[in-house]
Formats: C-alpha cells, sequence, structure tokens
C-alpha cells in the first residue's frame, strides 16, 4: 500500500489522477474502520488532511456557502450552525465528540452511505456538490444528483470532493433521527426539512430509508400546491405529508430495522419536523434569530 | 514507511509502519506507550483516545501517516512525573476505576473538557463522555470524579 500525502489541491488532483485507486482519506472515521476490519485492501492512501485550503469555508459573491470537505463537524456546528442549522443539527447527532473532532462533510458524500448523517439535510437545502479532476477542472453536481446506489456516488475515480455549497437557511431546518440511543447511532433512518418561505416550498431529505439518500418529491409537490403559509398548519395537510414521505422511502430489512418500521419511522418524522419547522415559522422565532 | 512524530513532549520515530496502520498501533506496538487501550477499532468505544494538535480523536481511526509531525499526547502524558493530573487523582478518589481498560481514554476526555469548560453542567459532561464506554461502574462514579476535577480545577 501506498501513502500519498499531497500539501497542496493541485498535487492532491495530480495523486488522484495517476492513481484513480487511491481511496481519499480526511478524518478517517469510516475509512480506518474498513482498514482495521480488514475490509478494504487498498493499493494506496490519500491523505488530504495537509491540504489546508480544504479545511477552509467563505461566503461566496451570490451569497451562498461554500464549505471545504475538509471542514470538521466540530467546526461546521460551532461556525456555521446559526446559518445552515439542519445541517448543524445532523452534524450533533454524528458518532461522540472524538469522531466530530475528525469527521467531516465531505467524507460522508465520499463514503456515500444510505445512512450518512449528512445528506438529508444536503438534500432538503438543495446543496451542490463541487468536484474537480486535473483533466476535466471543476464541475458541481447538485445532492439530488449525487447518490447513485448504495455506497456508489457521481463521483468519477479521478475526481476529488472540494466542498460543498449551499444557501445560509431563509426559514426554519429541522433534522431527527431514529436510533437506539442518543449517541454513537447508525441511523435507523432520519428526515430532514427545510422551509423556504421565500419561494414557497419545502425541501426534504429522507436518510437510511432507501438504497440512497433521496427527496421526498411528491411530498415537497403537495406541499408547494397545498401549504396555506397565511395560516395554522392543516391536520389534514400534515397527515398527507407524512403519507406521502413515507411512500417516497423504499427501506430494506436489516439488523437495525425493518422496512415496515422505518416506512412509519419517515413518516412521523416527517409530521414531526414539518411541526416543528411551522411553528417555528409562525412564532417568527426564525426571523429574530436570523436578524 | 517511516512516521516522525511527538509524543507526550518527546520525539518520536517509528520505522517500518505500515501504510494503514493506524496511530493507536503505533503508540502501543512501536512507541511503547500501552496505555491507549485497544477494543473496538471502530471509533465506538473511546478507549483508545488521545490528543492529536490538541483535539480529542480515537487513535485507532488515525492513519499513523496522517500523524507525522504533529502533537500527540497521551494518558501517559497527563501526570507530572509522578503527581498525577487531577482528573486522575478524582477518577481514583471517586473509585470512577474497575477494571480500568476504559479509563485512559475517559481520563483524556473528561481532561479535554475540563480544559474547555470550567465548570460542566452534568447534561455537558454526558454529552462529553457520550463516546466513551464502560461496562463496570455504571457511569455514576465516573460523573462524581468529572464533577470533582471540575471543582478542584475552578478553585484552584
Amino acid at each position: 500500500m501506498d501513502f500519498l500525502q499531497p500539501t497542496t489541491w493541485a498535487e492532491a488532483l495530480a495523486a488522484k489522477a495517476d492513481r484513480p485507486e487511491a481511496v481519499p482519506v480526511q478524518g478517517g472515521t469510516d475509512v480506518m474502520v474498513e482498514l482495521n476490519f480488514d475490509l478494504h485492501r487498498p493499493a494506496a492512501l490519500l491523505d488530504l488532511n495537509r491540504v489546508a485550503e480544504l479545511a477552509e469555508w467563505s461566503s461566496e459573491p451570490d451569497g451562498r456557502l461554500r464549505v471545504g470537505a475538509g471542514v470538521p463537524y466540530v467546526r461546521l456546528i460551532a461556525e456555521l450552525g446559526g446559518r445552515l442549522p439542519g445541517l448543524a443539527q445532523a452534524a450533533r447527532t454524528v458518532g461522540s465528540p472524538q469522531i466530530r473532532n475528525r469527521g467531516t462533510v465531505g467524507g460522508n458524500l465520499g463514503a456515500a452511505s444510505p445512512a450518512g448523517d449528512s445528506h438529508p439535510p444536503l438534500l432538503a437545502g438543495d446543496a451542490v456538490i463541487e468536484v474537480e479532476s486535473a483533466a476535466r477542472g471543476v464541475r458541481t453536481i447538485p445532492a439530488a444528483e449525487f447518490y447513485l446506489g448504495v455506497k456508489r456516488s457521481a463521483l468519477e475515480p479521478d475526481e476529488l470532493i472540494r466542498a460543498f455549497r449551499m444557501s445560509p437557511a431563509t426559514g426554519p431546518q429541522y433534522f431527527s433521527k431514529v436510533g437506539t440511543r442518543n449517541a454513537m447511532v447508525i441511523a435507523v433512518c432520519s428526515f430532514a426539512i427545510a422551509l423556504h418561505p421565500g419561494e414557497r416550498r419545502v425541501g426534504t431529505g429522507i436518510g437510511s430509508a432507501a438504497p440512497t439518500p433521496r427527496r421526498a418529491r411528491a411530498a415537497e409537490e403537495f406541499l408547494a400546491a397545498e401549504l396555506d403559509w397565511d395560516a395554522r398548519l392543516d391536520p389534514a395537510v400534515l397527515a398527507r405529508f407524512g403519507e406521502l414521505a413515507a411512500q417516497a422511502a423504499s427501506p430494506i430489512d436489516d439488523v437495525r430495522g425493518t422496512a415496515d418500521y422505518r416506512r412509519h419511522a419517515i413518516g412521523v418524522m416527517a409530521r414531526r419536523t414539518l411541526t416543528w419547522a411551522w411553528n417555528e415559522f409562525r412564532s417568527g422565532h426564525f426571523e429574530r434569530r436570523a436578524g | 514507511m517511516r512516521v516522525t512524530f511527538t509524543v507526550n513532549g518527546r520525539p518520536e520515530t517509528a520505522d517500518d509502519v505500515w501504510e494503514g496502520e493506524s496511530l493507536l498501533y503505533v503508540l502501543r506496538e512501536r512507541v511503547g506507550l500501552p496505555g491507549s487501550k485497544n477494543a473496538c477499532e471502530q471509533g465506538e468505544c473511546g478507549s483508545c483516545t488521545v490528543y492529536l494538535d490538541g483535539t480529542p480523536v480515537c487513535a485507532c481511526l488515525v492513519a499513523a501517516g496522517q500523524a507525522e509531525g504533529r502533537e500527540v499526547r497521551t494518558v501517559e502524558g497527563l501526570a507530572d512525573g509522578d503527581r498525577l493530573d487531577p482528573v486522575q487523582e478524582a477518577f481514583v478518589e471517586c473509585g470512577a476505576v474497575q477494571c480500568g481498560f476504559c479509563t485512559p481514554g475517559l481520563v483524556v476526555q473528561a481532561h479535554d473538557l475540563i480544559e474547555r469548560v470550567a465548570q460542566p453542567s452534568d447534561a455537558e459532561i454526558r454529552e462529553a463522555l457520550a463516546g466513551n464506554l464502560c461496562r463496570c461502574t455504571g457511569y455514576e462514579k465516573i460523573l462524581d470524579a468529572v464533577r470533582l476535577a471540575a471543582a478542584r480545577k475552578a478553585a484552584s
């Protein structure tokens, strides 16, 4: 095995072009488990810790945030929790403090596990993934087009994930996750919601209840048509939203839960997160907090 | 490959390191510091918690090469000569140690907590220690120890 340790982004892209089979490693919280358990013996590891710019985030001229693939969850929570509240809520549920000190959204995207906690809020918040190769330069992929299968993404073998871009929240965002305890839990299933009041639209993301993270599109379209943004939440609308969200899932039975349970739980979490978000929206609390 | 880094203030060089090896393996088997414990090898138990450039991490999930040139502080580096760190003293006094296997990781993680938060609430202690598993104590005496260490640190 080779250990490649580029110190600049250009070197990292050159290394990935030269060795497309190299496995990128950021915090190591996924990659090292596979090595420790002998599940995977890559020909090379491509350590991205030395590429300093990956650990930075910035506000872009268009108002969106651009967050480097190497920003650990602990910093995402501390530095961006107010602007990306749904993603920060999900980040707080990742592993333990030690894991959040090392783990990154970039690594979560690279692993592309259907159970990754970042994915539902990235989907609900219309995140765009910025990837790059030495040969073809930068390419941006909407989160909804990034996940192709179980642990498979749209990333090409010579590409690296550089950053994700996401607009600061314009309305309440919530994340909910079912697990066996309050820490150190891989999601049985999860759900994220983001209100976009300016567009009278609601974004959703389903985790760990389909081969890939996915949006509940029919549920989103239903709300776009039926939600009265100037009224209290209609119980019939809420119930139908939960049904449509559950129908968007296509879960399996596995050690963490049954397909039936997951489908049921997605409906419950969809109703619950919409209720939380709607209550915050109607109270005016979000506007006051956002200033 | 060769890995050169600083451990508990001392420069160390490890040779013939396999490229997929963890920092934990290097510490225990090559540098001779078995305080950090090897249990789950998947970041679930916290027994291998060490400081990497001042941040607590699971040493089993850091690739050895990622520690090149960096500073590691293990449980062996907390005491000042024969004088235990206040967190270690509090663990002894409160009976927070039974079999002792989880203790090094808990001590490092608790040490970090009270460095960052002078007087942590119970919720903050529980949150900070959520990634450290203990199968003996039932955690109550560990919580007592962290409260005691934090109180002493605040008073000193």
